[in-house]
């Protein structure tokens, strides 16, 4: 439970069962369980990505119902997979597209530092020109560890300002000491 | 006059249907495409510099990442390449494992093909159930190597590790599994009506078109060429093995889906038959100027450990010269071409990609075609930017 | 249909032009002047049942002349036969003859050549370049550029202010170099300052030690 929800449900008491929350809470937890990626996958985590959304790890059970390739529609967008020099114009005016708030995931070696690609056409890590929230190493990340992500943009999204956002969206996240900053998981 | 009725549509780089970073820029007359350019280029890591500046063995884990549906079948092809130029020939149960792998890659490979092929064309079911089937290949991998996916399992002149005690019965288990699901996706696709219209007379590439093309693969075979690189050139184990290459006739896309299924069938009897007929022995060359000597016997005694020092730091010492080795990959031909002046680098290291090659035919295989046959027709195709643009 | 043998057919077209390379691992190779690869590759191709080409590459070979090399792997599926022909290209006059017209494969083989090394194919229909960006100014695969690349403006695409940046070694991953016999120089070296990597790329058979 969220910090800023207080719970008045008694569930040995009669009567109506009521929650009692902040708007602040509630819009983040339907953020959070509602939160569709948008599958920037360029190379090989794409497959990873995808194995993530198929029915063995299954993303949608965790909110992220389906894979939208439209900007607009998405909230989440996880960069699976080197970005060349070539692409990152691409993935930068696709990212400027996707409208607040937006979280964004690095996913592998790749995306979060140029990985194994130490060579003349790779950005070195695509936080070069998008801000990061999350980073998930490996090469590629298994699906659990890119769950376990997902999971930290769900918290990172549950402590965050909620709808107090709407006003400020540059200062809306980072409420909170535990999910302030980027977040690296460890995906071997 | 006419250019004002034609519009330009960029499609991709990211698109959900582009399989990978590729973008066409389609050029249209109301619906029907009148000029297709490709342009690819999007996913170029520099595959080929960082090989001249890395030693053999350095260089195996790049080679899992280009065609990234089937690492371990990259895998195998740069060994062999190696091992070519070396001149090196390594053990037959090395060779038989090597065959499994490669077969394997190609099932997981055809299945994920299959099966974003048929959700391009709309059919989701079908991708869920060949990423079901997947999985288990990852797990077989996973079981093998310890990596699920990219696992860079084979070394120049041997593999990583022996095959452990679960690796056998695990993959008899899957192949016990594999003809049902096989049958579900044929039962689900082969005879479904809007499949098959949306995939019959697609997309057609004539013989002659194949082959002045350069494509290879299931997509040549489709085209009605009977060319399969384990029949014409048998490399590895594939000799003594017992299996059919399908060929279609009319090399639309849908004889490509239907070559690619049945090539997932022929590979279940490669790996039947591999494991039946598993030899004992080595599972590399006890060469110690090419594959890297026990840790116990680097940690103990004088020879290994030099050889263990000299391979790592200056890498297998080839001969001068040059070498071409290519393999049938679950894409098509993959091939290397080595130049070496000696040394444990190479001078010039090219990969021949098929999915560069068999990419060039898209113009050919959509023009004429409606902007809806587009997705049928880069499906059906079967290509992997990784392995497209290094 | 058993087509003539391909050795016999260039000596008999080129004479002396034609150079047979020493064979290697069951690798035959032929050497052209880069004036009459393309009627060898025709004559291949219509008599010689080489109906398919498997690659087109490009090698650098700095410090020699001619600089560049163009490698042509052909294939005939009536003989099962693979050929590999070979031309020097020199660095201060970059063209040779394009065999797109022979091969229609050949077409984007020629674009990647042109892209990395900077070979320039003659009667290439649309000559640009194909895996880096059109403005791009650097041919990656020459041996005088670095593997961490140098700078350069970003694609037009990109439409926020931005440069291609070389990527940071600081220590590795470590250049080698290859062809030498000497421990010192064959052994991996880092290769932090553009002046070791200009050293070591563009003469690596230097007296002096590191």
């Amino acid at each position: 439970m969220s910090p800023l929800t207080q719970n008045s449900y008694d569930p040995k008491g009669e009567g109506a069962h009521v929650m009692v929350t902040r708007v602040d809470a509630a819009v983040n937890w339907i953020r959070k369980n509602s939160c569709w990626p948008q599958p920037m996958g360029l190379a090989c985590c794409a497959i990873e990505l995808m194995a993530a959304g198929a029915s063995r790890f299954d993303i949608s059970r965790f909110g992220a119902e389906v894979m939208r390739f439209s900007p607009r529609q998405s909230d989440c967008m996880i960069v699976a997979g080197t970005c060349t020099y070539k692409m990152a114009g691409v993935v930068k005016r696709v990212w400027d597209q996707m409208p607040a708030p937006k979280w964004c995931i690095a996913m592998g070696a790749c995306a979060s530092t140029g990985g194994m690609y130490r060579s003349y056409s790779v950005v070195q890590g695509v936080d070069h020109f998008l801000p990061v929230d999350v980073y998930v190493s490996g090469c590629p990340p298994r699906p659990e560890a890119l769950l376990e992500g997902f999971m930290a943009i769900q918290r990172k999204i549950e402590h965050s300002k909620g709808f107090t956002a709407l006003k400020d969206p540059a200062g809306a996240l980072l409420d909170d000491e535990a999910t302030k900053g980027p977040i690296i998981i460890r995906g071997e | 006059m006419a250019d004002s009725d034609r519009m330009i549509i960029n499609l991709g780089p990211q698109h959900p249907s582009t399989h990978g970073v590729l973008r066409v820029v389609l050029e249209l007359d109301g619906e029907e495409i009148t000029r297709v350019s490709p342009d690819i280029g999007f996913l170029h890591r520099g595959d080929e510099k960082i090989a001249e500046n890395m030693t053999y063995q350095q260089f195996l884990p790049y080679t899992d990442r280009l065609d990234y549906l089937a690492p371990l079948a990259n895998n195998v092809t740069y060994a062999y390449a190696v091992e070519k130029l070396l001149g090196i020939e390594v053990p037959p149960r090395c060779h038989v494992i090597r065959v499994i792998c490669c077969e394997l890659s190609r099932i997981a490979s055809h299945l994920l093909g299959l099966g974003s092929y048929a959700m391009d064309v709309g059919a989701m079911t079908v991708f869920l159930y060949c990423m079901r089937e997947r999985e288990k290949v990852m797990d077989l991998f996973e079981i093998l190597s310890g990596a699920r996916f990219t696992s860079s399992f084979i070394r120049i002149g041997g593999l990583a590790n022996d095959l452990t005690p679960d690796f056998v019965p695990g993959v008899r288990a899957f192949l016990q599994d594999l003809p049902a699901a096989v049958a579900e996706i044929d039962g689900l696709l082969s005879r479904n009506r809007i499949f098959v219209e949306r995939t019959r007379d697609i997309g057609v590439l004539s013989k002659e078109d194949a082959i002045d093309l350069g494509v290879t693969g299931p997509t040549l075979r489709a085209s009605g060429v009977d060319w399969d690189l384990r029949k014409a050139h048998p490399y590895s184990a594939y000799a003594g093995f017992d299996f059919e290459v399908p060929r279609g006739s009319v090399g639309d896309c849908y004889d490509r889906f239907l070559v690619r299924m049945e090539e997932v069938r022929q590979s279940q009897r490669i790996v039947e038959q591999a494991l039946d007929r598993l030899p004992d022995g080595p599972w590399h060359v006890e060469d110690g100027k090419v594959f890297l000597p026990p840790k116990a016997d680097v940690l103990t005694k004088m020879e290994p450990l030099i050889h263990q020092f000299m391979l790592i730091t200056e890498g297998i010492n080839a001969p001068a010269g040059e070498i071409y080795f290519s393999a049938e990959n679950p894409k098509g031909e993959l091939g290397f071409l080595i130049v070496s002046k000696g040394g444990g680098v190479p001078h010039r290291l090219k990969i021949r990609a098929p999915s560069f090659v068999n990419l060039q035919a898209l113009p050919t295989l959509a023009v004429g075609h409606m902007l809806s046959d587009m997705t049928a027709i880069l499906g059906s195709l079967d290509f992997v930017m990784g392995e497209c643009d290094r | 249909m058993k087509s003539p043998d391909p050795i016999t057919l260039l000596k008999d077209r080129f004479g002396g032009e034609a150079i047979v390379q020493p064979e290697f691992r069951g690798e035959t190779g032929v050497y052209l002047p880069r004036t009459r690869i393309a009627e060898a590759c025709r004559l291949l191709k219509t008599e010689g049942g080489f109906d398919m080409l498997t690659d087109l590459s490009g090698v650098d070979f700095p410090g020699e002349t001619p600089r560049f090399e163009v490698h042509y792997l052909l294939y005939s599926f009536s003989c099962g036969r693979r050929l590999r022909l070979v031309t020097g290209v020199p660095e201060e006059d970059p063209h040779v003859d394009s065999v797109s017209g022979i091969w229609a494969t050949a077409n984007w083989h020629e674009r990647e050549a042109f892209d990395m090394f900077g070979l320039c194919f003659d009667g290439h229909p649309d000559l640009r370049r194909i895996l880096m960006w059109d403005g791009y100014p650097h041919h990656p695969l020459r041996k005088d550029f670095p593997v961490a690349g140098l700078p350069s403006d970003l694609p037009v695409t990109a439409e926020d202010a931005g440069s291609v940046e070389a990527a940071p070694m600081a220590g590795g991953p470590f250049v080698a170099t290859s062809g030498t016999t000497r421990a010192t120089r064959r052994e991996p070296l880092a290769c932090d300052t553009a002046a070791e990597r200009d050293r070591l790329v563009r003469d690596p058979h230097r007296k002096e030690e590191i």
